[in-house]
């Protein structure tokens, strides 16, 4: 018997594609991409997204990140500089070698950005409200910035001759050169900002009506030296630290501080006229602290540069009395069990031309307690989650309201009370929004960062510091900073790296392009967790499927 | 042909010096580097020699392997090429009748007869005048270093113009777990159970170490590559297909389902494989070592053993804790002979 020929050898169907066989079905959990939020900006106080304008230096895109800085902080010569970096001291990178340095990347940004003339970018529309910030200091002049690119007119009142209020008279130009704060400003100047100088105001409300301003923000900062008694023969060879710091920025004749000058606190500012009174050509400048140098707020790099510079410090000592010919009586101290500092009655006698009170400051409160309304509490102006004051339009931020007295939490300060009286003019109020999840260490896979020890900042030399004012602290050059900028781990948002991409054994992530990302294909993705496992900076979850 | 040659997997595709590229160095992509200097893997237009849809278990290296293997020969090749795969799970999982996730020319046959299967496409290309075709043979452990060896074996003698790769996760998986040739001692699989004392898991043989037996043919070129140094696994395979003649590459690829791992630790355990020394990346020319690649963050070998089911059994006992230091007797050896931590300025993913 034969079959016929038209009839197939065997039964066959023809060939099929697995593409017909949604292996999606077999997952339990599906992974999501998400952007967790980076340490270094969950703890930057002036709310910059380091991590973003990080990724688009590492492309040599400097003009793209300078402007991503200015989104958030107008100050980025300042902060590169003055800042003392919460971002490093958070940022994940520390865990591997050691933190990027951003603020010198951001110092490199703010230098290329007076190099090349870039300008802020300002809406070219007016709300028609003008509003006064009262002081030019950090917070000040962010609130300004940040209400001028919301559209506002704006006038700056400044009580003294020049503007930048502690840039200037607070920080020594060591630290922050004055070319640097003036440039910064003028940037502000020149989006239109109106610049009153000499202008003390002493009624507030009668300046707010007499210019007609919609609302007044106020940031007059903290400048009262706090006082300790001393008893003291010779008080003309007293003072204090604030007044040596203004002095040194504006005075004809610089203060005559002496061979000899020993300055009393733990803080910055003591350790700022020490280090001042060494370029000023004392041969002795002495540190005289009462707790140890645990319990010592100054910051630790500058306490480090300050003993280079061949500052000596006497710990757990406290000034008695002020004698005649700069005799001094100091008393050591002890810490009891709960570290606190116990007189010993232990004297000893140190010999000064001249001492400097560095007591920590106060808020001037007295005319802004005349406005009706204003709460003030611990010397300090109290406001609400809007940094309005009790009197309603009247909004204060910066040294002068409860806080960390610091030039960027100021220029957060100044940036957050922006946007709150943009709201508050619309009738609205500001609602921050609310922070991702951020991306911890654990977050991270590691192993996909090669090792790459941070930049080392190149610094003065010693002698030098001891006898000029030059900035101690060397910028990067260009090649550095983009090496700078390429240690960031960009943890929490995806860098396309491809990782996922490539690792999925199912082909099921989808490769967006260049700047798109990417997308998971669920009708093929098994949830093996590959991809998340594998993901370097911890921007892909895995979430349970609902079963 | 056959000529010796100083090239190491590393000039073939340029790795930039790593000063610029912190980021992304080791990662699948680097946006940082040139287009051309690129993985295939991170690439829009990769071939996708296996597409999606196939049946392979959640977290398969071995799919991984396959595709990250052949999608750079497709590359080197223009897509001119085929490939003969021996019986295994590599063919089951992508060609259940009447569906197939190749997209590329594809032929199976028998457990033992892929390498004889592909020599004779070969000699079919050579008669057909299509020399540019080039031929590729593929499959797991066990259907080579096991039933598949004789015919491996006479490929290798005949010098074919094959490449080999064979996709190694140290056990018949597609059956059942069973023990192959390539299943390190201490393993538990559903043959070597660990039933007392006396019987703690596969027992230390002296092994079966296809790519030295591969060396000893004095074949072109022979490499070992890992899924999860993917850099270095497409350079090896764009290496082999710049020698003619018999040519072999063994990848080793994580099981989860056999091996009693998380599905999502395929990459981590592909990678602790290499750094504890178990599983030394090399490449070897006409049976001599040319390169190999330095460990670069040396880890003891319970860390590539803890997260592995078929290793708990070596943590409860004396026996088993003496298998433990067999284990790391093997990867010491293998960084002396090596020489694995030896210093460099820089190691190439």
């Amino acid at each position: 018997m034969s079959l016929p020929t038209t009839a197939p050898f065997a039964i066959t169907v023809d060939v099929g594609t697995s593409l017909n066989n949604h292996t999606g079905t077999w997952r339990t959990e599906r992974p999501v991409y998400l952007d967790r939020l980076p340490p270094c900006n969950n703890a930057c106080p002036a709310g910059e997204n380091i991590q973003a304008w990080l990724a688009l230096a590492e492309e040599g895109d400097y003009e793209g990140a300078w402007h991503e800085i200015m989104k958030n902080n107008p100050l980025p010569g300042i902060m590169g500089r003055a800042c003392y970096h919460p971002c490093e001291n958070a940022c994940n990178r520390k865990d591997i070698d050691s933190a990027v340095s951003i603020h010198a990347v951001e110092r490199f940004l703010d230098d290329e950005s007076r190099k090349q003339g870039w300008v802020p970018r300002v809406p070219s529309d007016l709300s028609g409200k003008h509003i006064l910030v009262i002081g030019s200091g950090p917070s000040g002049l962010s609130a300004a910035y940040h209400l001028r690119r919301l559209g506002h007119a704006v006038t700056i009142y400044e009580a003294g001759p020049v503007a930048g209020g502690m840039m200037r008279f607070g920080i020594p130009s060591y630290r922050l050169p004055r070319d640097v704060v003036e440039a910064n400003i003028k940037r502000i100047e020149d989006m239109g900002v109106e610049f009153v100088l000499n202008k003390k105001v002493e009624d507030i409300a009668a300046e707010k009506e007499a210019g007609g301003f919609d609302a007044v923000f106020l940031a007059i900062g903290a400048h009262l030296a706090n006082r300790a008694y001393i008893p003291s023969t010779d008080a003309s060879k007293i003072l204090d630290a604030v007044g040596v710091l203004h002095d040194m920025e504006t005075a004809e004749d610089k203060p005559m501080l002496g061979r000899r000058v020993v300055v009393y606190g733990g803080g910055n500012t003591a350790v700022d006229v020490a280090r001042t009174a060494k370029r000023m050509g004392a041969e002795e400048a002495i540190i005289v602290y009462r707790r140890n140098r645990d319990q010592m707020p100054a910051h630790d790099f500058e306490m480090d540069e300050a003993l280079e510079e061949g500052v000596i410090v006497n710990w757990l000592t406290t000034i008695k009395e002020v004698g005649d010919g700069g005799k001094i009586m100091v008393e050591k101290m002890e810490l009891d069990d709960n570290g606190k500092p116990q007189p010993t009655g232990e004297m000893d006698e140190l010999e000064a031309d001249t001492v400097v009170m560095a007591l920590g400051q106060n808020v001037d409160t007295e005319f802004v307690g005349r406005l009706e309304g204003v709460e003030i509490k611990d010397k300090t102006i109290q406001v609400d989650n809007q940094f309005m004051t009790g009197h309603p339009g009247v909004f204060a931020g910066g040294d002068m309201v409860p806080s960390e007295r610091t030039v960027t939490v100021a220029v957060g300060h100044g940036k957050h009370a922006a946007r709150a009286i943009h709201a508050w003019l619309q009738a609205d109020s500001y609602i921050k929004p609310e922070k991702p999840e951020i991306a911890d260490f654990d977050k991270l896979n590691p192993w996909y960062y090669t090792d790459a020890p941070e930049t080392v900042q190149e610094m003065l030399d010693v002698e030098r510091r001891k006898s000029t004012f030059g900035e101690v602290v060397e910028g990067l050059d260009e090649t550095n900073a983009l090496y700078e900028a390429r240690r960031c781990l960009s943890c929490g948002n995806c860098f396309e790296c491809d990782n996922c991409y490539g690792v999925c054994p199912d082909n099921a992530v989808i490769k967006l392009g260049p700047g798109k990302r990417f997308e998971f294909d669920y009708d093929f993705c098994k949830g093996c967790g590959i991809c998340a496992a594998e993901c370097p900076c911890g921007a892909i979850e895995m979430v349970p499927e609902e079963i | 042909m056959n000529k010796p040659s100083q090239r190491t997997a590393a000039d073939m595709a340029p790795e930039q010096k790593v000063k610029f590229y912190q980021k992304g160095t080791f990662t699948v992509g680097n946006r940082l580097v040139d287009a051309d200097s690129r993985n295939v893997q991170s690439s829009m237009d990769r071939s996708n020699a296996i597409t999606s849809g196939h049946r392979a278990c959640q977290g398969c290296g071995e799919a991984l392997g396959a595709r990250y293997a052949l999608d750079t020969a497709m590359r080197v090749t223009g897509g001119k090429m085929m490939a003969a795969n021996a019986t295994g799970c590599l063919e089951v999982f992508t060609t259940p009748y009447p569906e197939t996730s190749w997209q590329m020319p594809w032929m199976h046959s028998l457990f033992g007869n892929a390498p004889a299967v592909a020599s004779g496409m070969q000699a079919a290309m050579k008669a057909k005048g299509k020399t540019d075709t080039r031929i590729i043979a593929q499959g797991g452990d066990g259907g080579t270093v096991d039933i598949g060896f004789g015919c491996l074996s006479g490929m290798f003698e005949r010098n074919d113009d094959v490449l080999y790769i064979c996709y190694d996760n140290e056990a018949y998986m597609n059956t059942g777990v069973q023990r192959s040739g390539a299943t390190p001692g201490g393993a538990r699989t559903a043959t070597t159970m660990p039933t007392d004392a006396d019987h703690p898991g596969n027992v230390f043989g002296t092994g079966k170490n296809l790519p030295r037996i591969a060396m000893a043919h004095n074949i072109p070129y022979v490499a070992t590559a890992s899924v999860a140094y993917l850099q270095d696994l497409e350079a090896k395979v764009e290496k082999a297909m710049s020698f003619k003649g018999a040519r072999y590459i063994h990848v080793y690829v994580p099981c989860p389902l056999g091996w009693g791992c998380a599905s999502n630790a395929t990459i981590s355990l592909a990678r602790l494989v290499v750094e504890t020394g178990m599983f030394p990346l090399f490449e070897a020319e006409h049976g001599a070592v040319t390169s190999t690649r330095p460990i670069r963050q040396r880890v003891p070998i319970e860390q590539y053993l803890k997260p592995q089911r078929r290793f708990a059994h070596l943590f409860k006992s004396p026996q088993g804790q003496e298998a433990i230091e067999k284990l790391q007797a093997m990867c010491d050896r293998n960084i002396k002979d090596y020489d694995l931590l030896r210093e460099t300025e820089e190691t190439p993913a």
